[in-house]
């Protein structure tokens, strides 16, 4: 069945960004007492993405739980019961696991604001509303949570002054997002995979739904718990705006922005970076966005280390593409190509839907090269939503984003997020390797860190129906008379 | 030429000795599942040909499988103790240098074992108990330590010198790094001798010439194995277990330490002569193919393993698989699937309960969540792990080979640029 037919199940959020809506306001909540909580939540108006189809919504309320929060209500959260084994650990679960996202030293979940013991939230209550108008909401809703015996473990509000879609350090942020099958026409498998493409099946971001495999991944079944539902991510990041310019105008004086965006992979306006030539990519309409780094296999033009190359190396299933059966098959059992040209493919199974937005005060890359810091701290409230974790947010931010050894470089880590740490054997992780406008090869070691982690959650953002099983009373799991609630 | 060996020990482990053997092998660690390349039992740091080493008890989760799904295997089989290596020169000279250098550590550690015998002469005891693998791949054959140490060394040297002359034009910067690189002694590289050329090639032909002496028979009984193969493939179960969060822990608390991991995993192949028949022969073709097709660095389109091994246990009902692979368990996982599925399917479809293939080739791995709760399944903790380079991946050691045949070319424009970027 296609998504699009369930679109009252789906909270809003998986389709819908809400740009318009300028004023946002993360409250993350620990419940009290659930038979408190459970009447306030079931108040609660969560849109459905076939509200916001129909009309403009002047406010969003989307929700979602932590695998700890789910328990609180009622909820049988284990791997037999269909729940992701990563969910249930939760972000901050296990020092492995801490160890592969990059969240050590002072990222580390014990320096976190929240996330972990007593700061480990329940719940995440995602308000959208007017710049003039989130205040008051977010103000109405706390106190409707104390009310409710909640406790309010965090209340960030993101910024009211920076333009939704650019990020602290001053890129426009948010252009490359995957599309979803909606409309259930796509069947992964074939030749075609073999080039890179933007739509993905529906199964990457919801569950209930073939992924891009071609199968439905466990979710929790019992009464269709799952279904609809999505895993979100959400993690504060703290970006050290006037360190990351102040150290690009020592490292390139006038060549500072330059710099900046071999880094980042872009423009500081979003535009790939001149030289990329554009491509027709399937499940693309955004001229921003239709380009491949195939012709560049080398990272003359966008280095191979570049933020938005590591987040997305837009290769497909096979970076020598297609040409036909038999250079297919060549290709396929390892005699084409070299290792080099293939230490990242199959993009596909690895994508994010973001849904991050940026905190604190605006700060120029001009103001902060001279200095200027803000009077809080500044960052990006990074939320973004997938079916699988491990393979998606994890892989993602583990084997790409943190990892010194992405696509064969050795000692880089993402030029914006890296935690420098030295890896084994004290290899060193804090270089960037690019190549200047000369087309000569610069290497630059000893970066900063730039990109703090200050909390995270692994949550469940529940179909409606879904939802309203989590808050019956009873249980999401009895069979009892309170499924009258319902 | 030098090759490299694998080299597989194993004996069975008394009973009820288990815990106190899985206690000393911790001695031997530094970090979790890591070892101390200067543990006092066996010093894997002073043997410069290993390459990568491990101990590991067999203990095998998925025996209860048999109950379930073949009960016309045994349901119990010995738990053994294995030592894995991979090293350059034979494995004669490995187990010589082992006894001279490590003789009470080993004694210590083989004491747990059922037959082993304190009065007994340890090499002998060492190579009655080596099992030959069936098939065995290395990343890049020829490679040896001292290569990839001197390697390594060179790619430091000319890194601090790029680094420290961040300004510099290629050809200024090429002058000045030719200069640095004379300071590194890099050993002439082995060449193979025409007697080692013609063996191998001999060795090479081994595969055609089976192929020809077998196919009068093969031939004819080939309908009769596909429809037999099509029948196996539609009714074997498939035994794919939720993980155990428990479980997945205590295999995560020894991974991501280094960036190349460890992985073991054992299981029993499925029961009858087609499937043992089936495995004995694709394995053979996996060994052949890793000498002689995959030999620089990729194995299929695998770029990250170092080495790889699969080893029959018990009379064949049962196989070892272990390697050595760069970036962590999962990544490794898709990797494997998004990649060599096919690779997949063929060397482990024999395994009792994988997930169902079609056409021996297709399917199979391609369904992920079933296939990697299988390899879950199977994955046993390995005791002790050894890398001889951590901190160096598959990538690195190829690229510092580059930069070192760069130092000989004469580079200059593109050439002398994609040199200098790598360095």
């Amino acid at each position: 069945m296609a998504a699009n037919d369930e679109a009252a199940d789906i909270q809003a959020l998986a389709h819908r960004g809400f740009s318009s809506l300028a004023g946002a306001c993360y409250l993350l909540l620990r419940i009290g007492n659930p038979a408190l909580a459970k009447p306030w939540l079931r108040t609660l108006d969560i849109a459905s993405l076939a509200q916001a189809r129909a009309k403009r919504l002047p406010q969003v309320c989307q929700i979602a739980f932590t695998a700890a929060g789910l328990r609180v209500l009622g909820a049988e959260v284990t791997p037999e019961a269909g729940f992701d084994p990563q969910f249930i650990d939760g972000i901050a679960g296990d020092a492995n696991r801490s160890h592969r996202l990059g969240d050590e030293g002072a990222n580390a979940p014990a320096n976190w604001y929240w996330g972990v013991g007593e700061q480990e939230p329940h719940i995440l209550l995602l308000l959208l509303a007017a710049d003039t108008a989130i205040d008051g909401l977010a103000q109405a809703t706390r106190s409707a949570a104390q009310a409710a015996g909640c406790t309010v473990i965090s209340s960030n509000n993101s910024t009211t002054t920076t333009p939704i879609g650019r990020e602290p350090f001053g890129f426009v942020d948010g252009v490359s997002q995957p599309d979803c099958d909606w409309a259930g026409t796509l069947t992964p498998g074939g030749a075609r995979d073999r080039d890179y493409r933007n739509l993905l099946a529906m199964g990457e971001l919801l569950l209930g739904y073939p992924n891009e495999y071609g199968f439905i991944g466990d979710y929790p079944r019992d009464h269709e718990l799952g279904r609809n539902g999505s895993y979100l991510v959400y993690r504060q990041l703290a970006q050290d705006v006037t360190g990351f310019w102040q150290w690009l105008a020592r490292q390139a004086g006038d060549g500072a922005t330059a710099l900046a965006e071999r880094m980042v992979g872009r423009e500081l306006d979003g535009a790939p970076l001149p030289g990329l030539k554009p491509a027709k990519i399937m499940g693309t309409t955004d001229s921003r966005n239709a380009f491949q780094f195939a012709q560049d296999p080398d990272g003359h033009v966008c280095p191979i280390g570049a933020h938005i190359r590591r987040v997305n190396p837009r290769s497909g299933d096979d970076p020598n593409g297609r040409h036909g059966f038999l250079r297919d098959l060549i290709s396929t059992v390892g005699f084409s190509g070299t290792a080099m040209h293939d230490a990242v493919a199959s993009v596909r199974f690895h994508r994010l839907l973001r849904r991050g937005r940026p905190y604190g005060p605006v700060i120029s890359p001009q103001a902060a090269m001279q200095g200027a810091r803000g009077a809080q701290e500044t960052g990006l409230h990074f939320v973004c939503l997938n079916a699988n974790l491990a393979r998606q947010f994890e892989f993602v931010q583990g084997a790409w984003a943190a990892s010194a050894k992405f696509a064969g470089l050795a000692a880089q880590q993402d030029p914006l997020l890296g935690n420098r740490l030295p890896l084994a054997a004290a290899q060193p992780t804090d270089a960037f390797v690019y190549a200047d406008a000369a087309g000569c090869p610069r290497a630059i070691a000893g970066l900063p860190q730039f990109v703090t982690v200050r909390g995270g959650a692994y949550l469940f953002l529940p179909g409606l129906r879904g939802l309203a099983r989590v808050l019956r009373d009873g249980g999401a799991d009895g069979d009892g008379a309170a499924g009258a609630a319902e | 030429m030098a090759g490299q060996s694998h080299i597989f020990i194993a004996a069975p482990v008394r009973t009820g000795a288990a815990d106190a053997l899985a206690d000393l092998l911790e001695t031997m660690n530094a970090g979790p599942g890591t070892a101390d390349p200067a543990n006092a039992l066996l010093p894997f740091g002073s043997i410069p040909t290993i390459h990568v080493a491990r101990f590991v008890i067999l203990d095998d989760p998925s025996l209860p499988d048999r109950q379930q799904i073949a009960p016309q295997l045994p349901a119990t089989e010995p738990l053994r103790l294995a030592f894995i290596a991979d090293c350059d020169g034979t494995a004669d000279q490995l187990l010589s240098t082992l006894v001279q250098l490590a003789s009470p550590g080993l004694r210590r550690i083989f004491s747990y074992c059922s037959d082993f015998d304190a009065q007994a002469d340890l090499l002998a005891w060492l190579h009655a108990h080596r099992i030959v693998s069936a098939a065995s791949y290395t990343n890049w054959p020829g490679r040896t330590m001292t290569q990839v140490r001197e390697e390594a060394r060179l790619h430091a040297a000319l890194r601090q010198t790029r680094l420290a002359h961040p300004d510099a034009s290629p050809e200024q910067l090429r002058g000045i790094l030719l200069t640095a690189a004379q300071s590194v002694a890099l050993s002439p590289l082995p060449v193979p001798t025409f007697a080692e050329k013609v063996a191998q090639t001999g060795d090479f032909l081994l595969l055609p010439l089976y192929a020809l002496l077998l196919s009068p028979f093969l031939i004819p009984a080939l309908p009769f194995l596909i429809l037999l193969l099509r029948w196996r493939e539609t009714h074997d179960p498939v035994l794919a277990p939720v993980p155990s969060i428990a479980r997945n822990k205590l295999l995560s608390s020894i991974e991501d330490q280094d960036v190349t991991n460890q992985y073991s995993a054992i299981g029993s192949l499925k029961p009858g002569l087609f499937r043992r028949w089936l495995t004995v022969t694709i394995l053979w073709i996996i060994n052949w193919a890793g000498r002689h097709l995959y030999k620089t660095g990729r194995l299929g389109r695998v770029n990250t393993i170092h080495f790889a091994s699969w080893t029959f246990l018990d009379d064949k009902r049962r196989l070892f698989f272990g390697s050595n692979y760069d970036g962590s368990r999962e990544a490794y996982n898709d990797d494997f699937i998004n990649k060599v599925a096919f690779g997949l399917n063929v060397s482990f479809s024999n395994g009792l309960g994988y997930p169902q293939t079609n056409w021996l080739i297709f399917d199979g791995a391609r369904h992920e969540q079933d296939f990697k709760r299988y390899l879950f399944h199977h994955q046993i903790p390995t005791q002790v792990w050894y890398k001889a380079m951590p901190g160096l991946t598959t990538y690195d050691f190829a690229r510092n080979t580059r930069i070192r045949q760069g130092l000989k070319a004469n580079l200059t424009g593109s050439a002398l640029k994609a040199w200098i970027a790598e360095i």
